[in-house]
This record gives C-alpha cells, structure tokens and sequence, in this order.
C-alpha cells in the first residue's frame, strides 16, 4: 500500500520532464472544431507527423487554457468563433504569453431555417427579435410581455404558422452571435429601446438577451444533427444555427431570407447577407521556435487548398474569405505579426 | 365442505392484489417497451453505416509519375485517376474525370502510397484495389442521401455514374472494417473507432490496477481493524458522500491536480484512468465492505482460533471469501467508470485525435467521448455512424456485467 502510494507519487514526480511534446495541442471553438481537424488530419497524413490534437471546450474557455502560459503543457493554437477580447490577450501577456498571432481562416453564417416543403419566410432582424424576446415593445413603446403566438401575428403578409424557433443554450458561442448580429439590432430598431440602450446598456442586454419561455422559443441543446432531424419531423418549425447545416442539408431544410437576402457564399462574402461572422485561430508564436511544425500547420491552414474557394474546407461548409481578403490574410499569416491590445476590442 | 364466507373485506383485499400485480407487470412492460425502443431504433440507425460500398479498381502505377528512390514525392493521385477513367473512356473532359475521382475515397491514394513505400517493386506493376467510396457516394447508393452532393447542388453526372458501375456489377458492399482497424477521421468513410476503444481499454485498466487495491485495503481496514468511534464514522459518510458526486467534480479535480501540479501529460489515458480511478473508488470500497461483512465471522473466528494471525485470517479465509462480490461491485463500478464522458471534458480527452495511442502516456479519447463528438458533426454520414458507436459501447459494457455475473456464479458461496 505504502509502497504503491511510494511508486505513484515518484512516477508523477519523474515522469513530468519525460513527456518531451511533439504534438501540436489546440483547443477552443466547437464551432471551428469541425474546420480545425480537418486540417489537422490533412497536416497528419501530408507531412507524416503526429496529427495534431483538437479539442473542442468552446471559446472562452479555450482562450483561457491557451493564456494559461507559455509553457511546453499550454496549447499552440486556439480556435475561436469570436475575436479575442482586449482583457483576454492582456491576461495572455500578464501570464508570459507575448506573442499572438491572429489567423482569419473564414466565415461562418447564421442561418433561420425549416424543412423544405415548409413556409418559406422573409423577415428581418427586428421580426426577428419579435419572434424571440421574452418582452418586446407595443404600439406606445411600453415593454410587454411577448404577444406574438403565430407569424401573422408579427406581420400579416407572413404565413399563419405558429413560431416555433429551436437554437442553441445560453452557453454556447453561436448563441452570443445570434445575441451580437440579430437581437441587439433587431431590438436597437424600436426607438424606445434605442434611447434604453444609451441610458442604460444593461437594463437593454436584460431586454434582448432574455429569450420568451413560453414554447416559442426552445433550447435544444448543442447537437446540430439532432436539430436537423427535428426540424424534418415538423416542417413547421424553425432552427437557428450556423449556416453550415444548412449548406450540408441542403437536400432537407431551406433557409428563411434575412433583410430580403437569402444565405450564400457570395452573400456573405459581399457583406450583403448580415448574419455572418469571421472565424479565428491564434497562434502562439513564443512556441513557434521549439516546434517547427507550427509554421508548417499555419502554412497548411492559410492555403488556397484548405481556405480557398475550392478548398477542402468548403466542403465541409466553411464560407471562405473573398480573394482580396484572402490574400491578404495570407499574407499576414506570413508575417506572423504579432497582436497588441489596442487591436482589440 | 361448507364453502368460506367471502367477506367484503376479503374481495376487497383480493382485487388489490390483483391491481398490485398488474402494476408491477405495467412498470416492467414500460420499461422492456422503452429499451426495445432505444435498441430497434440504434439498430436500425447503425445498420447503414455497417457495410462500405466499395469499387474494384485495376490501378497501374506508372513508373513515369513515381521515382522509387522518391515514392513520397509520386504522383499517385494520378494513378486513381487513370483508373477510373478507364472505367469511363467515353469521358473526356478532365472537370469530369475530376468529379468522378472524388467519389472515391482519400483513403485509396493514402493506401497507395504506404504500400508502394512498403514495397517499391510495385512501381510499374497494376494492382487490383477494392476502393471504399466516399460517404456521399456511400449514402446516395443507400438511398439515405437523394443527391451525390450533401448541399442540395447539381450532380446528376456523378449520379448516373454511380448507377452506370453499380449495374455493370462493380460495386460491392462488404463490411465496413474500417470501423474497427482505423482511428478517428473528418472524412466518415476513413472514421473508426479504435483510436477511443483502445483509449478506453488504457483508461480502464489503470482504473483497474489503481483503485482495485486501493479500494479493497481500505474496506479491509474499515471493516477488520478500525475501531468504531467518531473519526471512522466521518469517513464513512465521507465515502458515501463521494459516491453521488457528479463526476465532471473528479474531472475538475483531476485538472487541478494531476495536469496543473503533476504535471502529466493533457489528454492521456494515465490522467484519465487516474480521475476515473477517483471516480469508482468509493463504490468499491462500498461494495468491498458489503461482500467482507457477508463472509459469516465464525469463518474468521475459527482461524483466529486455531492460531492464525489477523492477517493470516483475513487473507487465508475472509478475503478469498468475499472476492466475487468485491469483484462483482468493482466491474460494475468500472462498467460506470467506461461510460463517462463529462470528468473527461476537464482533462482535454475530448478532441479529435487521428492517431491510434499505443501507450498510456499519448493522447486518447474515449468511446462515449467519441460518440458525443460524432453526434456533433454536420456530415449526415456521421449520423449512423454515432449509433455504431454507441452500440460499440453498450456491447462493451455488456461484456462487463456478462463478467460479472460469471463471476458471481463461479465462486459466489450461500452458507
């Protein structure tokens, strides 16, 4: 027993300098996750190295892991489906991370779909916001509690169809997106809640963040394939999430057109479809000196052949970057510059 | 015989039995209905991700686009492509001949390439490969997918090229083995699942081997050598408390100790089993202590008796003894410790990881962790193949319990 306990400590004490790394670590986004291994397995199986490791913990906490240190056991990259915020690379560079590289790798869209055969919708984002806040504004501009039971209910040119809106938990990063690029300015749309906002931001996040309970609105979970499969079963009922489920089930569900624009890659890629965002990957340059590989991962990502508009990440529903941009992220990538706080928010 | 006078209450009492019964009948059919469901429906869901649709191809490797002093730099994708088109030399058009090279999985030119590595006297030769297609072909071939292209787009060309093959006979569809031989991959027809079985299989014998012992010396001293007084009732209720404590806690714990002060390595199946060994030791010290106090004490008593010492007593007698139930409770405890996914999520076990771990220092996933990341991904292909993977897992643990219920059978002794 003693002897047992003896054996293990001394293992974990000796064993820690052992592990030499020769794997990149890269942790983050889950939305980005699917982009990310599949680069990671091309890496693998084109250079015969180890395929590096992807986990998928989400954005922030990746973030924090990847700001942990710049030691050997801290991550190389992380993935993010948001821009790193200006406290979180300080407390990258409070705790010895210096050098951060920022890579674009693509877009990712939101997408308010149903199942084909079901009504085909054109809204925008302050129907929107009708459709899901828990309180929205009436005829005087006073908060009442969210009266819209049918889609003819918002508008009558739309169909009498109950609403029905299946998406994400609060936790997840394409919640935080559905929040940033269609409720804040679907609400920001009312004058009333406007003036809210200049007097007090956060009496309106309370608005806009809080979600209707009353079944118009449901949290199924994160897992977008079961999503898909429900909204097969009720052509009726409608989902919000990332534009590549439906890119992927394009044979199944339809995409409802937001601010007379329907998702697309060139909608996106021209800035005329609005529920887009950039995805990121950041790399840690202090441990690019000890590993080699890094650069020849990052070389691998910001290639025509993995990010462009033929790219293998195209296929599996990446929105990849318009070629100017492209380039140019390209070109970035090359000079690995280094990110300062006051090129964040 | 004068007949008994049924009483009111008697029928009364009668007809309560009879509604008792049927409840209990109820409870049992609900939950038989229930379990039937969820396997005809995992089944059903698994079965087309079981067989692999794959074509024969006559690849001639042509020493002109490989070197043999330099096979890494060879051309071989060119190779699939001279093949399957000459599978069609009707098409011409180098877009096209693009198109149908892509229905064919990446995993052929991967192939191609270690083996000539392997084997540099192929070069020149023409090698007969059964080439898996990809899970787009696969699904379309199945009925599950209307459309080569999962987006919805025109690809009526490599449609009728598919039906064109399959009628000429060339399409075959044996098992997927490459379900169990391959790791995990992004592509659905390379994805397998023994990259997260041999991480489970490392994960559980280091649970095993650590908290086996462990747990059993610290029933034994619970049970045969501590006195009974305020101390070991803490720890009593300590270690009854421990076991109904949400595991993603160990997991939390696992982080702060073994990755952060240790220093192990993130992601391996050392941590893992070490945080799962945490996890099932209270149930094993729960159910060693049931199985030491079955063992009668006149057993104990009567080799005190004749001399044994303590230890001679406890070993000779009251631990053979108790064996099958300790290690009854300590499979089932493993069998809990083999389903868990969340104290995995903190020690970086859930991530996409290619390469198949062959020691317990490398990275691994797990197979729940592994059904959890399947069921995730946007690919319609990964769908059945989440639900081989849970049966994967159910027939895992159902070997456990198999194990333990021949164990309790072989050496269970009644007094």
């Amino acid at each position: 027993m003693t002897r047992l306990l003896c054996a293990l400590s001394a293992l974990a004490l000796f064993a820690a300098p052992a592990f030499a790394k020769d794997q990149i670590r890269i942790v983050g986004s889950g939305t980005v996750y699917p982009f990310t291994t599949t680069v990671a397995e091309a890496f693998g199986k084109a250079t015969g190295k180890k395929t590096p490791v992807v986990e998928a913990n989400g954005s922030g906490p990746g973030i924090k892991l990847f700001c942990a240190g710049a030691g050997d056991d801290t991550p190389d990259f992380v993935d993010a489906s948001r821009a790193m915020k200006k406290s979180e690379l300080e407390d990258c560079n409070k705790n010895g991370v210096k050098d951060v590289v920022q890579l674009t790798i693509g877009y990712d869209g939101l997408a308010l779909a149903n199942a084909k055969g079901g009504p085909a919708l054109s809204l925008t984002k302050q129907q929107i916001f009708m459709a899901m806040a828990k309180q929205v504004p009436d005829k005087d501009g006073k908060l009442v509690d969210n009266p819209y039971k049918m889609w003819s209910d918002i508008d009558p040119a739309l169909p009498k169809v109950k609403i029905v809106i299946l998406s994400h938990p609060a936790t997840s990063g394409t919640r935080s997106s559905i929040e940033d690029l269609i409720l804040n300015p679907g609400a920001k749309t009312f004058p009333g809640l406007k003036d809210l906002a200049d007097k007090d931001a956060k009496a309106f996040e309370a608005v806009f963040k809080t979600l209707r309970t009353d079944g118009g609105f449901v949290e199924a979970g994160e897992n977008d394939n079961a999503i898909v499969q429900k909204l097969a079963a009720d052509p009726n009922t409608f989902a919000l999430f990332g534009y590549a489920n439906v890119s992927l089930n394009g044979g199944k569900v339809q995409a409802a057109k937001v601010e007379g624009e329907a998702p697309s890659v060139e909608g996106v890629q021209t800035g005329k479809y609005k529920l887009s965002r950039p995805l990121f990957v950041y790399a840690k340059k202090d441990h690019m000196a000890a590993m080699p590989d890094m650069a020849a991962f990052v070389a691998e990502y910001m290639s025509a052949k993995a990010i462009g508009s033929d790219g293998y990440l195209a296929d599996k529903g990446l929105i990849p970057l318009p070629a100017a941009e492209f380039k140019a992220q390209v070109d970035a990538a090359k000079a690995a510059k280094s990110l300062t706080p006051d090129q964040l928010k | 015989m004068p007949e008994l006078a049924r009483s009111p209450r008697t029928i009364r009492r009668y007809r309560n039995e009879t509604i008792f019964r049927w409840l209990c009948v109820c409870a049992i059919g609900i939950t038989a209905i229930f379990l039937v469901f969820l396997l005809a429906n995992l089944t059903i869901k698994a079965i087309p991700a079981l067989t692999q649709k794959t074509i024969t191809l006559a690849i001639k490797i042509d020493p002109e686009k490989v070197d043999a002093a330099n096979v890494a730099a060879g051309d071989f994708p060119a190779f699939l492509k001279d093949s399957i088109s000459a599978e069609f030399p009707e098409t011409t058009d180098k877009s096209e001949i693009k198109k149908l090279a892509k229905l064919i999985s990446s995993s052929v030119v991967e192939d191609l390439q270690r083996k000539v590595t392997a084997q540099p006297s192929l070069i020149g030769q023409t090698i007969s490969v059964n080439a898996p297609l990809t899970a787009d072909a696969d699904s379309f071939l199945k009925g599950i997918q209307a459309t080569v292209s999962p987006t919805g787009d025109n690809s009526e060309f490599e449609e009728a090229a598919l039906q064109t093959l399959q009628k000429q006979g060339k399409i075959q569809s044996p098992f997927a083995w490459s379900l169990l031989t391959n790791g995990d991959s992004r592509a659905p027809e390379k994805a397998g699942l023994l990259g997260a079985f041999m991480g489970s299989l490392y994960i559980i014998l280091i649970t095993l081997v650590l908290a086996l012992p462990l747990g059993v010396s610290a029933a034994l001293y619970l049970e045969e050598f501590a006195r009974k007084n305020r101390f070991t009732d803490l720890v009593e209720v300590n270690i009854n408390n421990l076991a109904a404590v949400p595991s993603i806690i160990f997991g939390l714990l696992g982080l702060a100790v073994f990755l952060n002060i240790f220093g192990l390595p993130r992601s391996s199946p050392l941590v893992g089993g070490l945080v799962l060994a945490l996890l099932v030791l209270p149930t094993i010290i729960i159910a060693s202590r049931a199985a030491l106090r079955s063992v009668p004490p006149s057993i104990k008593e009567a080799a005190l008796g004749v001399g044994a010492s303590h230890q001679q007593a406890i070993f000779h007698h009251v631990l053979p003894l108790a064996m099958p139930g300790i290690l009854t409770g300590t499979i089932l405890g493993v069998a809990r410790a083999l389903g868990e996914s969340a104290p995995l999520l903190m020690i970086g076990m859930v991530a996409f990881i290619a390469d198949v771990p062959t020691k317990i220092t490398d990275a691994a996933t797990a197979l729940p962790v592994q059904v959890y990341l399947w069921s995730s991904l946007p690919e319609a292909a990964f769908r059945s193949r989440t639900s081989v993977a849970i049966l994967a897992l159910l027939i895992m643990l159902l070997c456990f319990n198999a194990l333990a219920i021949w164990l309790r059978k072989r050496f269970e002794r009644r007094w």
